[in-house]
C-alpha cells in the first residue's frame, strides 16, 4: 500500500520558539486519521506544513509523494482543506463560494459542472444554494466549507478541528460524510477535541508540546497503556509528559519533599 | 516561476465584482465620494475675495464722495452695505464681523478736492484673513490711485495744459491661463489627484484587509492560487472603479463647473493610469500592514493630510520650508497635481511635463515593486 503522508522528524521554529519537533509517522492512503492533543500543542503548525503552506525547519515530509518543501504547488492543487475557523465567503452565496472554488481548482466546463452535481447532492446543498453563506447556521456553514473543500476531488481531505462548535446531529451528518468519503478512497487528515471522533479514526496521532509522543490505532494505543478509553488515555498521557517536562519536574520533587 | 493561471484569475475576478456589487458603503465609496469631495472643494475652497461688507462712514456727504464711494462699488470687491454715522458704529460693524472693510471719509473731503488740494480717506481693513485683507487693500489702493490720476488730468486740463493727458508709463498686465483667476480653475483639476488617491487607496486596503479580517485568506493560501493571481485579480477591479471615478470627476468637473481641460485627454487619461498604479501599490502597501479594516481607515487617514497641505494643491510648494518642500516631493500626487494643472490650465504636453511624468513613472515601478514583494511575503 503507498503512503499518503511520510514524514520524517518534522519541525519547525519560530525563532527562539519551538512550535514542533521530531514529528514522523506514516499514513497508508485511504486511511482516517485523528490528529489530538491539547490547544496550542503544534496540530496547526504541523497540518499547514504538511500542506506546504510553511516551510519546515527541519526534517522533510512527503505528502501524495511530493515533497513539502518543493512541490508545494503540486500537493495544494490536490487536497482539499478546512478550517476550524469558518473561512468561506460570507457576502457570497452558497453556490458562488463554490464556483469560486471550481475556478480556484481550475475546474472549467463540463468536469466543472458534473463536479458541482456531484458535491451538492453528497453533502445535500441543494435547497440552499441561492442562500448568502452569511445567513447559514454554524452547521451548514461547516457543511458548505466541506463541499469547497471536495470540488476538485481531493486525494487528501484535511481538516482542522472541523467540528468544533457544531451541534451533535450536525456534527454526525458531517462525520457519516466523512466516512463515506474514506471508504471511496479518500485519505483523511483531521484534528479533534472530541474523543468519539478520534476513537473512530483508523489512526490516532497524540501531540504534545509540539512532539508526536504516540501514533497507531486507537485499540492499540488503548491496550499498550491498558487504558479503558480515549479520554483516560489522554489525561494520563497529559500528566505523564506535564512530569517529564524538565520544566516541570523541579517543581514536583519540590512538593515531595 | 511565474506560471498563469486563467481559470483561477478569471474565478477571482468574479468573486470581486460580486462582492463589490453586494457592498453598498464601498461602491457609495466609489461614486459618492467623488461627487460630495467635489461638489465640497469646488464651492468652499475658494479663495476668490468678491463682495467684501463694507461700512462706510460719509462725512463729507458731498458729489465726490458719492462718486468716490461708487467706485469702490464698481470693483466688485467692496460691498458698501452699512452707512453709519460715528466712529462707535464703525467699529461696531468691524468687530462684530458684519464688515470686514471699513471706509471713513472726513468731513473737508469734498471741499479739498474742490479747492486743488489732496484730499484723504481712511480706510480699515479686517485683516484677520490675511488673503482677504491683502484683496481688500490692492482693490482700494488701485481705486485710490484711478481717481487720483482722473482727477489729475480734469485739473491739468483746467489749467490750460494739454498733451500730456493719461500716464506716461503703462503697465499693462494680462493673466495666461486663468485669465479670470477664479480658483475653481486651479482646484477642480486638482481634485482629480486627490479624489483618485483617496477612493483607490482606502478601498485597496479594505479589500485586501477584509480577507485578513475574516480569514478567508487563511483558505485561500492552501489552495493553487498563486500571489499574482491574487494580486491583479484584487486589484483589475479596482483598476475599473478607478477610471469610472475619474470619468465621473472629469464629467462633473467639465460640464458643472466650466473647466474643460486645454491639453490632451487622452494625454491626461494615460498619465492618470500611471498614478493610479502608484495610488493601489500604496493602498496595497497599507493591507500588508494593517490587520483591520479600522486600521487601514486610520492609515489612509494619515496620508490625506500630508497631501492636501504638501503636494501643492492648496499652498504653492515654492514658499515651503526646504524640509517640507522635500516631503512633499517624497509623494507622488505632487508630481501628478502639476501633470493635471499643466495639461488642464496650460494645455502643454509632454514636452513639458516628462519630468513630472519620469517622477511619476519611478514612484509607480518602486512601489509597485515593494508592495507586490511584501504582498508575497505576507501570503506564506
Amino acid at each position: 500500500m503507498s503512503l499518503a503522508i511520510d514524514c520524517n522528524n518534522l519541525g519547525k521554529s519560530f525563532g527562539n520558539y519551538v512550535a514542533v519537533q521530531g514529528v514522523s509517522f506514516q499514513l497508508p492512503e485511504g486511511a482516517i486519521m485523528g490528529f489530538v492533543g491539547p490547544n496550542g500543542a503544534g496540530k496547526t503548525t504541523t497540518i499547514r506544513m504538511l500542506c506546504g503552506v510553511l516551510l519546515p525547519s527541519e526534517g522533510s515530509a512527503k505528502v501524495l509523494g511530493f515533497d513539502v518543501k518543493a512541490q508545494s504547488e503540486e500537493i495544494k492543487q490536490r487536497i482539499g482543506y478546512m478550517s476550524q475557523k469558518f473561512s468561506l465567503y460570507e457576502d457570497l452565496t452558497v453556490e458562488e463560494n463554490l464556483n469560486f472554488y471550481a475556478g480556484v481548482y481550475s475546474l472549467t466546463g463540463v468536469m466543472a459542472q458534473e463536479q458541482m452535481t456531484k458535491v451538492i447532492s453528497r453533502i445535500t446543498l441543494d435547497s440552499r444554494l441561492n442562500q448568502m453563506v452569511g445567513s447559514l447556521s454554524g452547521g451548514w456553514k461547516q457543511r458548505v466549507a466541506l463541499a469547497c473543500a471536495l470540488m476538485h476531488n481531493p486525494q487528501l481531505l484535511v481538516l482542522d478541528e472541523p467540528t468544533a462548535g457544531v451541534d451533535p446531529v450536525s456534527r454526525r451528518v458531517f462525520w457519516d460524510i466523512i466516512r463515506q468519503l474514506s471508504k471511496e478512497g479518500m485519505t483523511i487528515l483531521v484534528s479533534t477535541h472530541y474523543m468519539d471522533e478520534a476513537d473512530s479514526c483508523d489512526y490516532l496521532g497524540f501531540v504534545f508540546y509540539g512532539r508526536l509522543i504516540a501514533f497507531g490505532s486507537p485499540v492499540q494505543m488503548k491496550e499498550k497503556e491498558g487504558r479503558a478509553n480515549l479520554d483516560d488515555l489522554f489525561i494520563y498521557y497529559v500528566e505523564r509528559e506535564a512530569v517529564e517536562d524538565p520544566r516541570n519536574r523541579q517543581a514536583v520533587k519540590r512538593r515531595q519533599k | 516561476m511565474l506560471r498563469f493561471n486563467r481559470t483561477r484569475f478569471i474565478a477571482i475576478l468574479k468573486k470581486e465584482f460580486i462582492q463589490i456589487r453586494r457592498d453598498k458603503p464601498s461602491l457609495m465609496m466609489a461614486i459618492a465620494m467623488p461627487v460630495i469631495l467635489l461638489l465640497l472643494f469646488g464651492y468652499a475652497v475658494n479663495t476668490d475675495v468678491e463682495h467684501l461688507p463694507t461700512v462706510i462712514w460719509d462725512q463729507s456727504q458731498s458729489v465726490n464722495s458719492r462718486e468716490m464711494i461708487e467706485a469702490f462699488r464698481n470693483t466688485n470687491y467692496l460691498d458698501p452695505a452699512y452707512y453709519v454715522y460715528g466712529y462707535d458704529e464703525v467699529e461696531e460693524k468691524l468687530d462684530s464681523g458684519r464688515a470686514r472693510v471699513a471706509i471713513v471719509i472726513p468731513p473737508d473731503f469734498g471741499k479739498r478736492l474742490h479747492g486743488l488740494e489732496q484730499g484723504s480717506l481712511q480706510v480699515l481693513v479686517d485683516g484677520s484673513d490675511p488673503t482677504v485683507a491683502r484683496a481688500a487693500m490692492s482693490a482700494v489702493q488701485l481705486v485710490g490711485l484711478d481717481k487720483s490720476l482722473s482727477l489729475q488730468t480734469e485739473r491739468l486740463l483746467e489749467q490750460g495744459i494739454s498733451g500730456t493727458t493719461g500716464m506716461p508709463v503703462n503697465v499693462e498686465t494680462r493673466v495666461w491661463y486663468n485669465p479670470d483667476m477664479k480658483s475653481t480653475v486651479f482646484n477642480i483639476p486638482a481634485l482629480i489627484g486627490l479624489i483618485l488617491q483617496n477612493v483607490i487607496a482606502m478601498l485597496t486596503a479594505f479589500s485586501m484587509v477584509r480577507e485578513k479580517e475574516r480569514g478567508t485568506m487563511e483558505q485561500i493560501v492552501v489552495t493553487p492560487i498563486r500571489s499574482l493571481e491574487l494580486l491583479l485579480g484584487k486589484l483589475v477591479p479596482f483598476v475599473i472603479i478607478g477610471f469610472v471615478s475619474l470619468s465621473l470627476i472629469l464629467t462633473i468637473g467639465i460640464y458643472w463647473f466650466g473647466v474643460p481641460p486645454k491639453g490632451s485627454i487622452l494625454l491626461l487619461i494615460s498619465l492618470s493610469t500611471i498614478f493610479m498604479f502608484t495610488i493601489l501599490a500604496i493602498g496595497l502597501l497599507i493591507s500588508t500592514v494593517a490587520r483591520t479594516q479600522l486600521q487601514a481607515m486610520q492609515m489612509t487617514f494619515l496620508l490625506i493630510l500630508p497631501s492636501i497641505l504638501l503636494s501643492g494643491f492648496v499652498f504653492p510648494r515654492e514658499t515651503m520650508p526646504k524640509l517640507l518642500q522635500f516631503l512633499g516631493a517624497l509623494l507622488p500626487l505632487t508630481y501628478f497635481l502639476e501633470i493635471v494643472r499643466g495639461i488642464f490650465l496650460k494645455g502643454i504636453g509632454i514636452k513639458y511635463l516628462w519630468q513630472d511624468t519620469l517622477a511619476l513613472s519611478v514612484f509607480a515601478v518602486i512601489l509597485v515593486a515593494i508592495a507586490s514583494k511584501k504582498f508575497k511575503k505576507n501570503l506564506d
